[in-house]
């Protein structure tokens, strides 16, 4: 599914902030990234949801090397990753309903096709009772949630997860993780950037260490 | 593949549990807000903002002085072509005194000539009282005119169709009218038509002027509007939106406050023309009027006049979603 092999990414003139970086994202897999606070694992989730390009290395996406794509494949191959930002990053002016339902309007959906869709996803993720509220009247943990839905509702086959628990309680953040682990069963691989290592004992799972820019890969 | 969001799977999450889960959460939840089934979709770029409203005040004031601008350069130079029409429709013929000649006689000649004249319609002599009294300002009252070789006038009008012959008139007052002369203003007219077109030209540039400031000001407040939207294409660029339809959706959005603004710039003006035509036509006869209508005309645009309104309000508003789209393709190329 995600092919990295040697990449490095620099900003500017700058440092190498990523350095020979290579592995393998396989299909339906669950791994957690995690690394100290500047190592880099926000510029890496930017690598894989195609963001940034690299400066060096191939990074190959559900087959397809991404230095050789237009900005419209690129933006085609964005539609099958789904992804949950940590300041959620959801529209102010728009309902939780219609900031779900966003990703499905950009595939050029009509709203009477995916009405029933979105609010199925809503009531699945406990938010069945805040569908007409507008963001800056929901909780952290509810914000949490639309974006996860969001992020989710067009079936991505990669899910990227940026300190998703970030902002919430423990109890909230185990939910949070056993929803992560339910879209995986269904068939999502999941990428979830933490430095919680609570969080990661709780799941078994492959963990991508990040570290001074280079990576550890712990099955 | 998976047809629902309720996994039927052991020990997943179900929606009821989801339901339990939020629940255990602690957190404040709203009463249930019952909604009928939705028809229309909420506009993914929010109609009504702080930054919209000034973009659409910005774009009105603009279009309201681009509007005058264009409206006076179209009085201007209406009110020129009837300067020149007016002048150009008249013709004098001048008869000197010549010793030995019945001054009278000669007079009755040249207006017989005139009349004869296809294209000449009203031929008016002016008497000799009248010839006084044109010397009047500058000689003052009381002089016995009748000792002074005053030349007499007669007036003109052409007709317009067919053109008057006015080069075989000329040349028939010379061979039977001794100290008969035609003045056909010729060199005034071309004097009058130079500063009418100094007058137009001008206007054009300052209308020119007013347009590019307007064009500027509405791509510089499209672009303050456009920043306060820039994490909406962010979003949409991260959930996989292509540039078209992100730059469409701005694009709309911004061809209809440009819209608005226009409309309601240019609808002042018109009405400001409007009134001031009405009040014209309210001291209609007035000496102050009278002065004014030479000036002005009728301070009416006419159909020109709004057309030209018309198309500068569309073309405001076109600008307007022009640079929204260039702005939306401008934030993507920093995001990829």
């Amino acid at each position: 599914m995600v092919r990295f092999e040697n990449v490095g990414l620099r900003y500017g003139l700058g440092p190498e902030v990523l350095r020979d970086l290579s592995f393998r994202i396989d299909d339906n897999s669950f791994q957690f990234l995690t690394g100290p606070s500047g190592a880099g694992k926000s510029s890496l989730l930017r690598l894989l949801f195609v963001s940034l390009r690299p400066t060096r290395g191939l990074v190959t996406l559900f087959g397809h090397d991404i230095a050789t794509l237009t900005k419209d494949a690129l933006a085609t191959l964005r539609r099958r990753i789904g992804i949950v930002f940590q300041d959620f990053r959801l529209l102010d002016h728009l309902t939780t309903y219609d900031n779900v339902a966003l990703p499905l309007r950009v595939l050029g959906r009509r709203e009477d096709s995916y009405r029933e869709e979105v609010m199925e996803l809503l009531h699945w993720v406990g938010l069945g009772e805040r569908i007409w509220s507008l963001p800056p009247v929901l909780s952290g943990g509810e914000k949490q949630r639309a974006a996860i839905a969001r992020a989710v509702i067009a079936r991505p086959q990669l899910l990227l997860a940026d300190e998703p628990t970030g902002n919430v309680d423990p109890a909230l953040a185990q939910r949070l993780l056993r929803l992560f682990v339910e879209l995986h069963r269904s068939g999502t691989s999941i990428v979830i950037a933490t430095h919680d290592i609570a969080l990661m004992d709780q799941f078994d799972a492959r963990r991508l260490v990040l570290h001074q820019g280079r990576l550890h890969d712990y099955e | 593949m998976r047809v629902g969001w309720c996994c039927t799977k052991a020990g997943c999450t179900t929606m009821n549990e989801a339901r339990a889960v939020n629940t255990e959460m602690s957190e404040p939840v709203a009463e249930p807000v019952s909604r009928p089934a939705r028809r229309a979709e909420t506009p993914i770029v929010p109609v009504d903002s702080i930054a919209g409203r000034a973009l659409v005040a910005v774009i009105a004031i603009m279009t309201f002085l681009a509007s005058l601008a264009v409206g006076a350069v179209v009085l201007v130079s209406a009110a020129a072509g009837e300067w020149q029409s007016a002048v150009a429709r008249e013709v004098t013929i001048q008869i000197r005194p010549v010793v030995g000649r019945d001054a009278e006689a000669d007079v009755a000649n040249a207006v017989a000539l005139a009349r004869a004249v296809s294209g000449v319609g009203e031929v008016r002599a002016y008497t000799k009282a009248e010839s006084a009294a044109l010397l009047e300002p500058w000689l003052g009252t009381g002089l016995a005119f009748d000792d002074l070789p005053v030349p007499r006038m007669i007036l003109l009008k052409l007709a317009g169709h067919p053109p008057a012959d006015l080069g075989g008139l000329r040349k028939m007052l010379l061979e039977r009218v001794p100290g008969a002369s035609l003045d056909d203003h010729r060199g005034w007219i071309d004097r009058m038509r130079g500063m009418a077109n100094s007058a137009v030209a001008l206007g054009f540039a300052i209308v020119a002027l007013v347009l590019t400031a307007t064009i500027l000001s509405v791509m510089f407040a499209t672009r303050a509007a456009m920043a306060t939207n820039r994490p909406i294409v962010e979003v949409l660029h991260f959930i996989g939106a292509r540039r078209g339809f992100i730059a469409t959706e701005f694009q709309r959005h911004f061809l209809v406050l440009g819209l608005k603004g226009g409309a309601i710039g240019g609808a002042g003006a018109l009405a400001l023309f409007a009134l001031a035509h009405l009040v014209g036509a309210w001291f209609r006869g007035t000496p102050g009027e009278d002065q004014i209508g030479a000036l002005f005309g009728t301070f009416s645009i006419g159909l020109s006049g709004y057309v030209a309104v018309f198309v500068q309000v569309m073309f405001i508003a076109a600008v307007t979603a022009l640079t929204s789209r260039l702005t939306v393709h401008r934030t993507l190329q920093g995001l990829e």
